[in-house]
């Protein structure tokens, strides 16, 4: 499969090298030249040496879609630290280029539900960790329970 | 009509004041705080502090019940989102978004925002029309129509001077419409025989403004098959 990766952050460039580990074909785009750097840690060899592509330019940019190769993607994952710019690189990937997986990282909770409804995948990492904190609540550590310094005192 | 604006900048406060000069009713939404606090001495309650890309921004500053919402932050996604969430989530009727890439122009176009207007196309526009060099000026598209409205300066060289209407075979989908001489406008009948200096009006269908430019342009023969 050939992945392309659009914002090489923390959670992009974790990706990337998880599926370019399981022998997929990963392509990155990022206005940051540096984030180069956040694709190789952790690696003992370069990110082109192990086959990975990286290409500098915004997400908005066709000519810099077009150079990422947008055109041959299987998969597309928008993950810029922008809600707005992933929306939009994402509706793009879906209607213009027709790839045929789309996922879209938004953080806007409201949104990213409204955008799932319209026929966009979205991961939504704050509602994620609404649920968790929401269900840690409920399921009632006793106080001090699962802390990480200790509750014993208060639970005995 | 009950009109959101999103951002106040100087084209969003100038508009709000000028709706509001016209009986409107106005929201202005903006989310840099010391902005907000600049706009808000003179618009006071019709100026909303907030992230409009965030629903229940929108909601709180009453996108239910508005009847337009215009977007004119300088952020191109922001416009872009804004806009189709009023009409897609919020059925707002009428949108009109700002473009400040024109090179974003048909990432609008693909969301279906329309219409959606960009300063630099407009002064280029109006560069085009101050520079008779460049032979045609596109004045107007209106694209759920499919049609298009372009200004023709007939320069000496031009070959349907000296001719009447009647007698140029335009091209199929295409129509003179008015005829501006001396500074006085009229609208062209068969006999109607065309001078140099004259300011031609022509509607169109897409796609002929090429076959247009070469018959009314230099050493143009009055047909319309492009030949010269």
């Amino acid at each position: 499969m050939f992945i392309l990766i659009v914002g090489c952050g923390r959670v992009g460039s974790s990706v990337a090298r998880a599926m370019l580990r399981e022998g997929h074909e990963v392509s990155c785009l990022d206005e940051d030249p540096e984030s180069h750097a956040r694709l190789e840690v952790g690696l003992d060899k370069g990110w082109e040496d192990l086959g990975g592509q990286f290409t500098v330019g915004a997400g908005l940019e066709t000519d810099a879609l077009l150079a990422a190769g947008i055109e041959q993607a299987d998969a597309f994952i928008a993950s810029t630290d922008g809600d707005n710019t992933n929306i939009v690189i994402a509706q793009i990937a879906q209607r213009r280029y027709e790839v045929p997986t789309v996922i879209a990282r938004i953080l806007d909770p409201l949104r990213a539900e409204w955008y799932e409804r319209q026929g966009l995948n979205t991961v939504c990492p704050t509602r994620v960790a609404i649920d968790m904190l929401e269900t840690a609540v409920r399921e009632g550590a006793p106080r001090g329970g699962t802390g990480p310094d200790g509750g014993s005192a208060e639970a005995a | 009509m009950y009109i959101i604006v999103v951002g106040a900048g100087k084209v969003g406060w100038n508009l709000a004041r000028e709706l509001l000069d016209k009986e409107h009713e106005v929201t202005v939404i903006e989310s840099n705080r010391r902005r907000y606090l600049t706009v808000e001495q003179e618009l006071e309650h019709n100026v909303s502090y907030g992230d409009a890309s965030e629903l229940w921004v929108l909601e709180r500053a009453g996108i239910q019940r508005a009847d337009m919402v215009i977007a004119v932050t300088g952020d191109d996604e922001d416009n872009m989102l804004i806009c189709q969430v009023a009409r897609e989530k919020y059925n707002v009727e009428r949108i009109i978004a700002r473009v400040n890439n024109p090179r974003n122009k048909s990432h609008f176009d693909l969301l279906g925002i329309k219409p959606s207007v960009s300063a630099t196309d407009l002064i280029l526009r109006l560069l085009e029309h101050e520079v008779p060099e460049y032979g045609l000026v596109h004045l107007l598209d209106l694209q759920e129509e499919q049609l298009e409205i372009i200004e023709m300066l007939l320069g000496k060289d031009c070959g349907v001077t000296g001719r009447r209407v009647g007698d140029l075979e335009m091209p199929q989908g295409s129509l003179l419409i008015s005829v501006l001489r001396a500074g006085k406008g009229f609208v062209p009948g068969p006999d109607t025989v065309l001078e140099v200096g004259d300011e031609v009006l022509a509607v169109l269908d897409p796609g002929h403004e090429e076959q247009l430019k070469t018959m009314f342009g230099p050493g143009g023969n009055g047909t319309g098959d492009g030949g010269g």
